[in-house]
């Protein structure tokens, strides 16, 4: 356990010096601050677009820091050698994979944690320049704590994507795993369509393709509640557990096939 | 007490080609020991197999058939990587961090803490001679310097068996001297040292045996006074001042007489020569004896004749 932590701390601690998250992060801050200017250009919609682009930058920016850094950190590892380095000390490859992982999930919550009080901060300034009658028809609070269920769930999708980015990243390239976490991410988002395909196509070869992809490619719907707290609708505890009992199954299972990918694999 | 290293039948394939894979044979039936408190030379040109053994040996790669030990248990016991260390052939660690961070990360693994961790990072930067650059991020630093950190690295838990992959690589004429004089110091220790090396003077003045390795195949092992006989094979004779007639007498006592300059030649002379004699000559002719050197086999003269022997096309030395 140990050598797990230490090894997240290692990637905790080159990763909040690497530019690649500071970047994303002034990127997603500066969205943020962009929408406060596009929400004056619409009527009685200010606070909902503010809330809903502010999310999606949250979302989209911590998707490409999580695939940027979670790829890099095994490929560049192996490309670079340094992984020679760290495999002959008494840290065992399970631990290696264990420990990268835990450290780029613990440096993406950090992210978002920083993207998240930059967010209040913007949705704070709404509140304070926005007058008793805009502010009655807003459909939710302009602070709603309810914003933190949003934000949990796109940590715990960064989490399994994380997991897909490091699973793909032990046995192909840098630009491969790249486009196929990418990929996985897009599917996941349409995964139901994938179940549904039957309805639409009458090959049943395809068809069963279709369904055979529908249970390979994690389902990221459920992980998507923005349009619930932007609009101020319930979310349910059930379903908040549930998807989070999910992305903690999904991310066990790539964890777990990585680390046998991993061992088996001869570094030249 | 178990070898400290010791491999039976050591072989590694790897697959070449993309749409037709065929296995390429890096390392054949490799068996050989070495016993504690050695250092061992690991010689051969390149592609001998030399770092594909040492990755074997650090399970860095998986054998094909065959079986490695160290200190008596099986090569990657996560056990024995508490007691040995490694240094790769140009090595790399973290851009971000400062060699101090990455040595203080690699002691903790071997699960040093609290003030145990700076000190044993202070005296081994100290010993590769890293000073102050020892707080900036490894992005800056040189490939001598990246050597250094290497070397720091595979000293930091005090290791009973060390595997160097070409130590010398990128080091300059300081650095190698320094690495000479730690190898040393790890063998007075009682520290088995196992390196790789094209230098095969580092070999000649460090190593109590040696192996030599080609196209994946070991051809030769053991004490360097076994391999080398360093018998006399002549005498290199450099003077200068020599005019015609001189050069002419002692044509017949010579096997070759090479000219430098104007009066000045190298003379080769036969290892029963009596070169005193012929040093009474060329002063009583008014030359200078510029040097006078006895010429013996050496471990590169073994070395290119087994090399040669083993692979004569494709070390291109027919």
């Amino acid at each position: 356990m140990r050598a797990i932590f230490l090894v997240a701390g290692a990637v905790f601690r080159e990763s909040v010096r690497d530019r690649v998250p500071y970047s994303m992060m002034v990127f997603a801050i500066l969205l943020m601050a962009a929408s406060y200017l596009i929400s004056q250009l619409t009527a009685g919609q200010d606070m909902k677009i503010v809330k809903d682009l502010g999310l999606a930058a949250l979302s989209i920016f911590g998707l490409l820091i999580a695939v940027f850094l979670g790829i890099g950190l095994v490929s560049k590892e192996v490309e670079r050698k340094s992984i020679f380095g760290l495999l002959t000390k008494p840290v065992s490859r399970a631990q290696f994979i264990l420990g990268k992982y835990a450290g780029l999930v613990g440096t993406l919550i950090i992210n978002l944690g920083v993207m998240t009080v930059a967010y209040y901060a913007v949705l704070g300034y709404m509140l304070y320049v926005s007058s008793p009658v805009a502010r009655a028809a807003w459909p939710a609070p302009a602070l709603d704590p309810r914003l933190l269920i949003a934000v949990a769930l796109i940590v715990a999708e960064l989490a399994l994507v994380t997991a897909i980015a490091l699973f793909f990243s032990t046995f192909s390239s840098p630009l491969l795993s790249t486009l196929l976490t990418l990929g996985f991410w897009v599917a996941g988002h349409f995964n139901a369509d994938l179940r549904n395909f039957g309805t639409v196509v009458d090959s049943a070869p395809v068809v069963t393709v279709a369904r055979a992809l529908y249970y390979v490619i994690p389902n990221l719907a459920p992980f998507d509640v923005k349009a619930e707290v932007v609009h101020g609708l319930p979310v349910g505890a059930d379903h908040v557990l549930l998807t989070l009992l999910y992305a903690v199954v999904y991310s066990s299972v790539l964890l777990t096939a990585a680390i046998t990918i991993f061992r088996r694999r001869d570094f030249k | 007490m178990p070898a400290a290293i010791e491999t039976e039948g050591l072989t590694k394939d790897f697959q070449v080609g993309f749409w037709r894979p065929r296995p390429y044979r890096a390392l054949d039936a490799l068996t050989l020991s070495v016993e504690p408190g050695e250092v061992f030379g690991f010689l051969g040109p390149n592609g001998a197999g030399k770092s594909t053994t040492l990755k074997l040996l650090m399970q860095l790669i998986y054998p094909t058939s065959g079986v490695a030990r160290i200190l008596g248990k099986p090569a990657g016991d996560v056990t024995v990587r508490q007691r040995i260390s490694f240094l790769a052939e140009n090595p790399y660690f973290y851009d971000y961090l400062t060699a101090e961070e990455v040595l203080a990360y690699f002691a903790k693994l071997f699960g040093y803490s609290g003030a145990e961790v700076t000190s044993r990072v202070a005296r081994v930067l100290d010993e590769v001679g890293i000073g102050a650059e020892r707080r900036l991020r490894l992005r800056g630093y040189s490939k001598g310097m990246l050597q250094r950190v290497g070397l720091a690295q595979a000293l930091i838990n005090d290791p009973e068996v060390v595997f160097l992959d070409e130590p010398m690589s990128g080091l300059d004429p300081i650095g190698r001297r320094q690495v000479r004089d730690l190898i040393l110091r790890l063998k007075q220790k009682g520290c088995t040292v196992f390196f790789s090396s094209h230098i095969l003077s580092d070999a000649e003045a460090l190593c109590s045996r040696v192996a030599i390795m080609a196209q994946g195949r070991l051809v030769s092992c053991g004490a360097l006074h076994e391999m080398v006989a360093f018998e006399l094979k002549g005498w290199e004779l450099v003077a200068a001042g020599v005019n015609d007639a001189l050069r002419v007498s002692l044509q017949g006592r010579a096997r070759s007489i090479t000219a430098l300059a104007e009066g000045r030649y190298v003379i080769d002379l036969p290892a029963d020569a009596a070169p005193e004699r012929i040093l009474v000559d060329l002063v009583g002719a008014g030359a200078q004896v510029i040097s006078l050197h006895p010429v013996r086999e050496t471990l590169e003269d073994f070395f290119i004749r087994q090399v040669k022997a083993a692979s004569p096309r494709q070390t291109g030395m027919a």
